[in-house]
């Protein structure tokens, strides 16, 4: 199909003074077992391409699932009527974004492919482990599931340009909720996070055969558990609630679209300003943050954007220090502002804008028993289960599946429905350690949500386990 | 386009073998879609798709398989065909489906609705002329949404709907701002009009200094699109069987009679006097009416398909996430004129942001304040509230703490565009509430 695609590309551009065409062809399979019954395995399989036109100032676009020559060049002729209908009435003169005449070939690195294990085997895989999850009358539900999907996305431009990447991500889940009376628990192995670039590999990286009896005994233990207590605490995040404290209150406030007031109607905007740039104290001077697309297994790598600009890894936060925004092509060029290749489209048929990618907080030096150590009164938060923040990004509540207190240097009781909140501003300037490579975990959140019209999106954050001072903890109702 | 569906479907059921049942779900849009800010165009464009939902049964085993449609029947026969090959072989390789469950009653229906939207290019002029001197921000989306059913029984139904979501807000600075939408199936300048004249009013009350509160209980005014929020996040697994029969529903506590809302508060799943198509993805038609919430006593939960055989119910042709798409709040008998004067001291709220559960378990459910939102003393506006964030159980909210709903009530068409253009709405009323806590 690749090969039809472009020879029709050539053969539907329009006179105009730049033409792309991005095709994706996605294949899914979703294979789902709760309660041990199996639920519907469900195949899907997805295929299309935008055609963005740029003439004089103005742009437009059009997205098609019809893939025919005549197909296509009626998605031309719109975006080229749109280009046409826009000129003199846009945010910026799309006539001086830079174009690209890049040619690229990028795959994610797969060491035991999707197709090596039989459906069958998967099954039983699924069955085996979603049984392990029902130890005890108390639980009341339990899954286990894979999300397996592989991508080919084409970018061709009427400069010469042809970029062609092959993507493929796998999202274990695994579920178990506990019950009694009016409690209702519920522990995961890491909520959505463990989603990961690659395959059947990843499941023997995260000791997905081993994690059943884990999960069950600690939804039951949080049933039997006190409520987290309130009060000003010290905080001790694992990575699998980082990937939501970054996300939030560093990616988003970030991305330069919002800067820029794209967003402010839906996802919203920012507490930081172009002028921050290069000089606003972030954070701590522990706190190091890359935009980083090197990394293969991480969820949101890749060799160029969506529009085409090569991705190689930057210090977005160096020392403490803000230094650049997360901005594709066309807001670095509206803005004058270094960015990163971060313009990204959900799909064939949304138009790229400003996203993260894989986000990373940089590890430091310290042990998780150093960090346990060095806190008189705090607690240990595991597992993101709710996520708020303002539409400028600086409000923030985060709440977590399970907690442990931590008190005179060692971790004590189990407390369940941990909730804190805090203002980005402030909150990462109590950064007090970070932790080193071995509490370090890639991780991700394949849903983040932004965009008019909305686009959910694959997004990755790897990061240590990390300590923060005076955090403003509480529990449930 | 019912015709291409039809084809595809009459073309999947000649190729069942033996004792195969099929069942298709069909869905597309042709949109355009016009993003502003600054009162400028950032992008416009259009997009055409269309899809299938295909599920080959035969006994209690299936799988079920979705294709991406081009429109060229030819080209689409042979893919879906493939795909029917592929989801035989997958089938072959599971174990029965106790919970499978599918309409065989063949109830066929159609619902299609006069195309008069107008041209996007002559919105785009129209919005612009709208926010000259302005800061404008929002996005048109207006065009065709289609969706089908069909078995191998002989069933087929169909909708099409023509309509348009204009979502967008005044700027006046930084996160000072006032959202309106103006949303339908005709474009009226003289309604459209209207809309921009209140959105006007507003930017000049958010244009006082800004004033801020320290974290309290306050009395305040949630006006009926803050309500929504409030009723969405109820919906996201409040209502639906499994969450209840499974205890991870918000309202768990209402189920078991330790907590309970207000006499006043009815909500209904109101697919009669909704936009949202009346039949669903198993073939099941929905019900007019189901109410789920009946002055504060728990009413009956969506139960889908699956659901209904699992736990040995009556489906109401619920879709599988058991959430409302036609959400209808009883009104009270607040006049809408009078809200300020009632409200006295406290806070005017008209929306809310990014709401999620603090404690699912207890109902209890945290968020922000966001555009228009008004510091009042004496019935008078004194000028936008700064951001809050409140922390609160809806038990509270909608129970004890409810001191009225509006005698009005407000039409919210859905704007989301995830996927594809929404067709949920909701029929609300704006809610005078006492002791509501903001937390930060």
């Amino acid at each position: 199909m690749i090969d039809q695609i472009e020879s029709r590309f050539r053969e539907i551009l329009p006179q105009a003074d730049y033409v792309t065409l991005r095709y994706v062809q996605d294949r899914t399979e979703t294979i789902p077992v709760r309660q041990n019954v199996v639920e519907p395995v469900t195949r899907g399989e997805d295929a299309g391409a935008m055609i963005t036109v740029i003439d004089g100032d103005g742009m437009g676009y059009a997205a098609t699932s019809d893939l025919t020559t005549s197909g296509l060049r009626r998605a031309a002729e719109q975006a080229l009527a749109w280009a046409r209908t826009t000129a003199g009435r846009c945010v910026a003169d799309f006539s001086q974004v830079p174009r690209t005449s890049a040619q690229a070939d990028y795959q994610t690195p797969v060491t035991k492919p999707w197709d090596s294990l039989s459906l069958k085997d998967k099954v039983d895989l699924l069955r085996r482990e979603c049984e392990r999850l029902k130890t005890d009358d108390l639980i009341v539900d339990w899954m286990t599931a894979l999300m397996y999907e592989e991508a080919d996305a084409l970018l061709l431009t009427s400069e010469g340009g042809r970029i062609h990447q092959r993507f493929a991500c796998l999202l274990p889940l695994m579920r178990a909720t506990a019950n009694k009376g009016t409690d209702t628990q519920t522990r995961t192995l890491a909520g959505y996070a463990f989603t990961r670039q690659g395959g059947l590999e990843i499941l023997d990286d995260i000791g997905y055969a081993e994690a059943a009896p884990r999960i069950a005994a600690e939804a039951l233990e949080l049933l039997a558990a006190p409520d987290c207590p309130s009060g000003t605490m010290s905080l001790l995040a694992a990575p699998d609630q980082m990937v939501l404290q970054i996300h939030e209150s560093i990616g988003h406030p970030l991305e330069l679209d919002r800067i820029l007031g794209d967003e402010r109607n839906y996802a919203g905007t920012s507490f930081v300003t172009l002028d921050m740039l290069g000089t606003y104290r972030y954070g701590s001077d522990l706190l190091n943050v890359t935009f980083d697309p090197t990394r293969p297994e991480q969820l949101a790598s890749y060799a160029y954007d969506d529009d085409g600009t090569p991705a190689q890894r930057e210090y977005i936060i160096k020392d403490g220090i803000l230094q650049r925004a997360l901005g594709g092509i066309a807001s670095q060029t509206r803005t004058g502002k270094p960015g990163v290749a971060n313009a990204r489209a959900s799909g064939w048929n949304r138009p790229p804008i400003d996203r993260m990618a894989n986000l990373n907080l940089e590890p430091g030096d310290a042990t998780f028993d150093e960090m346990v150590a060095a806190v008189e009164h705090g607690i240990y938060m595991e597992t993101n289960r709710s996520w708020s923040i303002d539409d400028s990004r600086n409000k923030f509540q985060f709440g977590c599946e399970r907690a442990r207190l931590i008190e005179n240097g060692q971790l004590t009781t189990v407390v369940k429905n941990p909730n804190y909140r805090g203002i980005s501003a402030t909150f990462w300037r109590n950064l007090e350690r970070v932790g080193n490579e071995d509490t370090f975990v890639v991780m991700g959140t394949p849903n983040c949500g932004k965009g008019e019209p909305n686009q959910l999106i694959k997004v990755a954050h790897a990061s240590p386990a990390a300590l923060f001072a005076d955090v403003d903890v509480f529990g449930g109702a | 386009m019912q015709d291409d569906f039809h084809r595809i479907a009459d073309a999947l059921t000649a190729a069942l073998t033996g004792q195969e049942v099929l069942t298709v779900w069909f869905s597309a849009e042709a949109s355009d879609f016009v993003r502003f800010n600054h009162n400028q165009v950032r992008q416009a464009g259009s997009v055409t798709q269309r899809s299938i939902s295909v599920d080959l049964i035969e006994g209690q085993r299936h799988a079920s398989g979705q294709l991406r449609l081009s429109g060229d029947f030819e080209s689409d026969r042979q893919r879906a065909g493939k795909l029917l090959a592929d989801l035989r072989e997958i089938r072959s390789q599971l174990p029965d489906d106790p919970h499978l469950l599918y309409a065989t009653d063949v109830q066929s229906t159609e619902r299609r609705e006069e195309n008069r939207l107008p041209d996007a290019s002559a919105v785009v002029a129209d919005v612009q002329k709208t926010g000259a001197n302005r800061d404008l921000v929002g996005l048109y989306a207006g065009g065709a949404i289609h969706a089908g059913f069909a078995n191998s029984l002989g069933q087929r139904n169909w909708y099409t709907s023509y309509s348009y979501n204009l979502d967008w807000s005044f700027y006046h600075q930084a996160d000072k701002a006032v959202k309106t939408a103006y949303a339908g199936f005709e474009w009226r300048p003289a309604d459209f009009d209207r809309k921009v004249a209140w959105a006007a009013e507003q930017l000049s009350a958010i244009a006082h200094p800004p004033q801020t509160v320290k974290p309290g209980r306050y009395r305040v005014y949630l006006a009926p699109a803050a309500v929504h929020d409030l009723i969405e996040l109820l919906g996201w697994g409040g209502f639906g069987l499994k969450a209840h029969r499974t205890k991870q529903t918000s309202l768990l506590k209402l189920a078991e009679g330790q907590a309970g809302l207000a006499p006043a508060v009815t909500i209904l799943e109101n697919t009669a006097d909704g936009v949202a198509p009346n039949f669903q993805e198993a073939g099941f038609l929905k019900p007019d009416r189901v109410t789920l919430i009946d002055h504060g006593r728990l009413g009956d939960c969506l139960t889908s398909p699956r659901s209904a055989k699992e736990y040995d119910v009556p489906t109401n042709g619920a879709s599988a996430y058991e959430a409302p798409e036609s959400v209808d709040m009883a009104a009270g008998d607040l006049a809408m004129q009078d809200v300020l004067k009632k409200l006295d001291t406290g806070v005017y709220v008209n929306n809310l942001h990014y709401l999620n559960y603090s404690d699912r378990a207890g109902c209890r459910a945290t968020g922000m304040t966001r555009f228009a939102t008004y510091l009042v003393e004496h019935g008078a506006i004194q000028g936008p509230l700064n951001v809050m964030r409140f922390d609160e159980t809806l038990y509270r909210i909608l129970g004890e703490n409810l001191i009225s709903l509006t005698a009005e009530r407000e039409m919210i068409l859905d704007p989301d565009t995830y996927f594809q253009r929404a067709t949920a709405s909701a029929r609300l009323p704006g809610a005078l509430i006492e002791d509501f806590s903001f937390t930060l």
